[in-house]
């Protein structure tokens, strides 16, 4: 049997019951990961031992007749941002390779207590900045429906393991559709939760105010699964929100009669590619077919979403990554001198190209006479932004868009222009800035057979609405049964 | 050309012009919690290198700092005894730049919205009182420390004060004088001390300061170009510092040059300032609102429970001193210059009503031997009842005043009542009009010289027949009862 095939929520029962062994599980997924890592090149790092050492605990505790948690025995890739106790993690960059990590982050911590297994960490783009994995600081990572495209970014390896059966789900972080995007473009279901629903403690910060971390499924049950394992408030983080958590499974409910989705008229944009439009609107027949009304709304400020991230997430970048000085950990260059010397070497050769350029754009906007053209500004814009999605909430229950305007493209076709590639995120970013929650679920195949991506957003702490429209849509239509052929 | 127009030309170049001194001052309080600001370390000071250290006050990748909260009320509590307006609002910023004792290469600290706004505080010296302003007072962390190793020609970062909570209290240019500047610092630290948020120990880095310094012609209300100065580590060095920097501008000025805005810092052997860095060179921290933290919102109900709380103050406690116990200024000034000093001396006031003998008590023998011993006053041998105990022995003539001495220093070395010291030592007066009369007779038929001067008429010699009987005595004699029975005798014999 391929138990690397199962989702989450099926591993977990046949687990629990005893059909199989969570070593017999991990096994599976390690065999698969050498049949096709070769090619698809998603982990930065297998951890075979620590895997297979956490799933035979598993196995004890279940044979102990201990509750082994809602996840138990179901491997998961992490992406290489979330700090595993003991084992090095370099958020992609070679700037930080050599770090090993002190302590848990709290999903991590989460996790394990929930059953879970670790494979390893996932590639990425270079702290996080990135939409298709291209900027990582090993290799690009392909996408397992043509491994000459790339998976998306910046959690492509995420996704990609996912897509290609790897692992069972895993873990990415979004900060300006990090999640969403490769998930639409590996074709399965990718969710950023509300900004404060889950803890961001031990997430290697890119732009802390957007960052989120969020799962990657099979199918909307493993979403909520994942969800309900990692969510809460905690402590540890000031920003996270002392909500409850419900429990996120009993909203997979297959109705959505009556429920107003709401559909920007911005989004239909130039440059959206034909068949992302076409499968988009289909997708939309679908909900409009299950008895949910579409009504066109305005988002009239989502046009300058892209200029305000990239102000505010540079701005904070360029202070969360001055730490990587060479100083305390990872990489420094030894052979230099002077203090300034060390500092600026050791940056130049530790971080790659899009890194500088971000670093360099976010110390310029928050720059004595600059700060309040631009990042004063920014943050004006920003309020607007979740303004008007605010307005739209209070005639619809949700705003459905595409996810990406194109689907997977070449790997190497779009590094010469950086501003063409900061278009492509053109649909998720408002959501970070408004710190919605939204998922990515497929909604079809363009013409290429690439898959595409369908966004659903929904008012803070709103998941619900998400998940039940998303297994909704799951429940009646085939696409995410569809797998690649490796 | 007019008569005033001539007038400005010959003040410009007159080498006599007078100048106004104008001093700013930014202290850096150490506040006492128990835990670092923003995570679970053991704050304080001292310990081996990185001991009291964590994957959060280390900056480690993927941290987050979250606001401990016995900080917020201590610097609250601060702000309040300075008559600060605590701002129910207020947020943390990021101030970025790189230095290896500053692992995140930001500090926390906070930018446009401080905790404590306008406040002042009113500085008494030298019998006048001038109210300084107080132009805000932020909480921020502190950073690490470098350790050089000259020998091995590398340094090392000791990281244990990194994200010890730092008040960083700022007052309004309204300093005119190196003295003003360090009387404002002994009030700032004494208040400090008195609500009991800081420990404020100059010597052990938990009080620090910086000094803003320009020169401007008398009666100008455009400040002059400022210069800062760093690195003063006592109270003298501060005054000292201030005094050699005012001569240099002043030097400066006078030869017609100009003042750089720069940033020098005092050196306490040569006594100068030395240039660090110039406005050019001077960093351009980027301050952001810290979006790791969420703003600081306190509820008015909270604030005054604080305000409430607070203590008399030195100043209002002295003032009362004078009034209540008839105190002149400068005791009153010792007393309550320390909380428990002045606690100390209420305990004891409470079990007498002779207040100003109590006072001398305490500022001459208790504090001296505290001194010797290098002890503080809560730490005192001698409680304040004891100390009570003893004043009243004083009072119904038990024991001299000098005899007294001999019993508190035995006191402060046993710990035991001053009437036991007294019954074990047989020190009791001898009031015994019986005795002492065969002392006086002795000392008088012994001494025929100065008897004889006495009685020619050289009243000093009174003085060495009363000697003489207070040594034969073991001190231990009534000295009025033998002042009039010697005088009875002369006269009489």
């Amino acid at each position: 049997m391929n138990l690397n095939k199962p989702t989450a929520h099926e591993i977990v029962d046949m687990v629990g019951n005893g059909k199989v062994t969570a070593v017999e599980v991990t096994e599976s997924c390690l065999s698969r990961i050498d049949e096709v890592e070769p090619v698809i090149r998603s982990f930065i790092r297998v951890d075979r031992e620590g895997a297979l050492s956490m799933a035979g605990d598993i196995d004890r505790r279940i044979a102990a007749g201990e509750n082994p948690g809602i996840l138990a025995g179901v491997p998961i890739a992490l992406k290489d941002i979330l700090s595993v106790e003991g084992k090095e993690i370099t958020c992609g960059s070679k700037i930080l390779q050599g770090y090993t990590a002190p302590y848990d982050a709290t999903v991590v911590r989460k996790l394990r207590e929930a059953g879970a297994v670790f494979l390893g960490q996932t590639n990425m783009d270079e702290f996080a900045m990135g939409s298709s994995t291209e900027n990582s600081g090993y290799w690009p990572t392909g996408n397992p429906w043509d491994p000459t495209r790339v998976p998306g970014g910046s959690s492509g390896g995420s996704a990609a393991v996912v897509a290609a059966d790897e692992a069972i789900t895993s873990l990415g972080s979004d900060t300006g559709g990090s999640i969403r995007q490769p998930a639409a473009l590996c074709g399965v279901a990718g969710m950023k939760p509300t900004y404060g629903r889950v803890s961001r403690y031990g997430l290697i910060a890119y732009a802390s105010s957007l960052d989120q971390i969020g799962p990657f499924g099979k199918d909307i049950e493993d979403i909520a699964l994942m969800l309900e394992a990692i969510s809460g408030y905690d402590p540890l983080d000031s920003t996270s929100a002392p909500v409850e958590v419900p429990r996120f499974r009993d909203s997979l409910v297959d109705d959505i009669a009556g429920m107003k989705i709401g559909v920007p008229r911005e989004c239909f944009v130039e440059g959206m590619e034909e068949g992302v439009e076409e499968m988009f609107r289909a997708g939309l027949e679908v909900f409009r077919s299950l008895g949910a009304e579409i009504i066109e709304i305005e988002l009239p400020r989502i046009p300058y979403s892209v200029a305000c991230y990239y102000i505010l997430s540079t701005a904070e970048a360029s202070s969360n990554l001055a730490r990587y000085d060479g100083v305390q950990y990872g990489v420094r260059n030894r052979e230099e001198k002077s203090l300034l010397s060390m500092y600026e070497s050791t940056r130049k050769d530790g971080f790659g190209e899009e890194v500088k350029r971000r670093i360099l754009l976010g110390t310029y906007v928050l720059s004595a006479g600059y700060y309040d053209a631009y990042y004063a500004k920014s943050l004006k814009v920003r309020r607007l932004i979740k303004d008007d999605f605010d307005r739209a909430f209070s005639v619809c229950d949700s705003v459905v868009m595409p996810t990406s305007p194109c689907t997977a493209f070449k790997l190497g076709s779009r590094m010469a222009d950086p501003l063409q590639m900061y278009l492509s995120d053109i649909f998720t970013i408002g959501v970070n800035l408004a710190g919605l929650p939204a998922i990515s679920i497929n909604c079809g195949f363009d013409r290429e057979d690439l898959p595409v991506g369908l966004q659903i957003i929904a008012p803070p702490f709103a998941e619900g609405k998400i998940l039940r429209a998303a297994y909704t849509f799951e429940r009646n239509t085939e696409f995410h049964k569809r797998k690649p052929e490796l | 050309m007019t008569t005033k127009h001539r007038h400005e030309t010959n003040l410009i170049f007159s080498k006599k012009k007078l100048y106004e001194t104008v001093i700013g001052l930014e202290v850096h309080v150490q506040l006492k919690s128990r835990t670092k600001i923003f995570c679970g370390c053991a704050a304080g000071s001292g310990g081996e290198p990185n001991t009291r250290v964590c994957p959060i006050c280390l900056g480690f990748p993927g941290v987050l700092p979250v606001l401990n909260r016995k900080v917020l009320e201590l610097a609250v509590r601060a702000g309040l005894a300075l008559n600060c307006e605590v701002s129910e609002f207020s947020k943390f910023d990021r101030k970025n730049y790189f230095y290896p004792d500053l692992p995140k290469a930001y500090q926390i600290s906070q930018f446009d919205l401080p905790l404590n706004g306008p406040g002042y505080l009113d500085l008494r010296l030298e019998g006048k009182t001038r109210r300084i302003g107080i132009t805000r007072a932020h909480l921020e962390e502190d950073a690490g420390k470098l350790v050089h190793f000259e020998n091995d020609g590398f340094s090392g970062v000791d990281y244990n004060r990194t994200g010890v909570p730092l008040l960083e209290i700022v007052s309004d240019p309204d300093l005119r004088s190196p003295r003003e500047a360090s009387g404002y610092l002994k009030a700032i630290r004494s208040i400090m001390r008195y609500i009991d948020v800081s420990d404020c120990d100059m010597e052990k880095g938990s009080f620090r300061c910086d000094a803003n310094i320009s020169l401007r012609p008398v009666g100008s209300e455009k400040l002059g170009v400022k210069v800062e100065i760093k690195n003063m580590n006592s109270f003298k060095g501060v005054e000292r510092a201030i005094a050699y920097e005012v001569e240099r501008q002043r030097e400066a000025l006078e030869s017609g040059e100009e003042i750089i805005q720069e940033t020098r810092l005092y050196n306490a052997d040569s006594q100068k300032t030395f240039s660090m860095r110039s406005k050019e060179e001077a960093h351009d921290y980027r301050y952001f609102p810290d979006p790791d933290l969420t703003p600081i919102v306190l509820e008015r109900e909270w604030i005054e429970g604080i305000r409430s709380s607070l203590p008399e103050l030195p100043d209002p406690r002295g003032d009362r001193f004078q009034e209540q116990y008839g105190l002149p200024e400068y005791d009153a000034g010792v007393l309550t210059a320390e909380r428990q000093l002045a606690d100390y001396f209420e305990a004891a006031a409470a079990l007498t009503t002779k207040y100003k003998t109590l006072s001398n008590w305490i500022m001459v023998e208790l504090l001296g031997k505290l001194n010797e011993a290098d002890l503080e006053i809560k730490d005192s041998p001698v409680s304040p009842i004891q100390m009570a105990g003893l004043i009243s022995l004083i009072e119904k003539g038990a024991i001299s005043g000098k005899i007294g001495k001999q019993v508190f220093a035995e006191m402060f070395k046993t710990g035991k009542e001053a009437e036991v010291v007294v019954e074990e030592k047989g020190l009791l007066q001898i009031s015994d009009t019986g005795e002492l009369d065969r002392i006086v007779e002795e000392v008088i038929s012994n001494n025929p010289g100065p008897v004889d001067d006495y009685r020619g008429g050289k009243k000093q010699a009174l003085g060495f027949l009363v000697g003489q009987i207070m040594k034969a005595t073991r001190g231990k004699a009534n000295p009025g009862l033998v002042n009039q029975l010697l005088r009875d005798k002369l006269y009489n014999p």
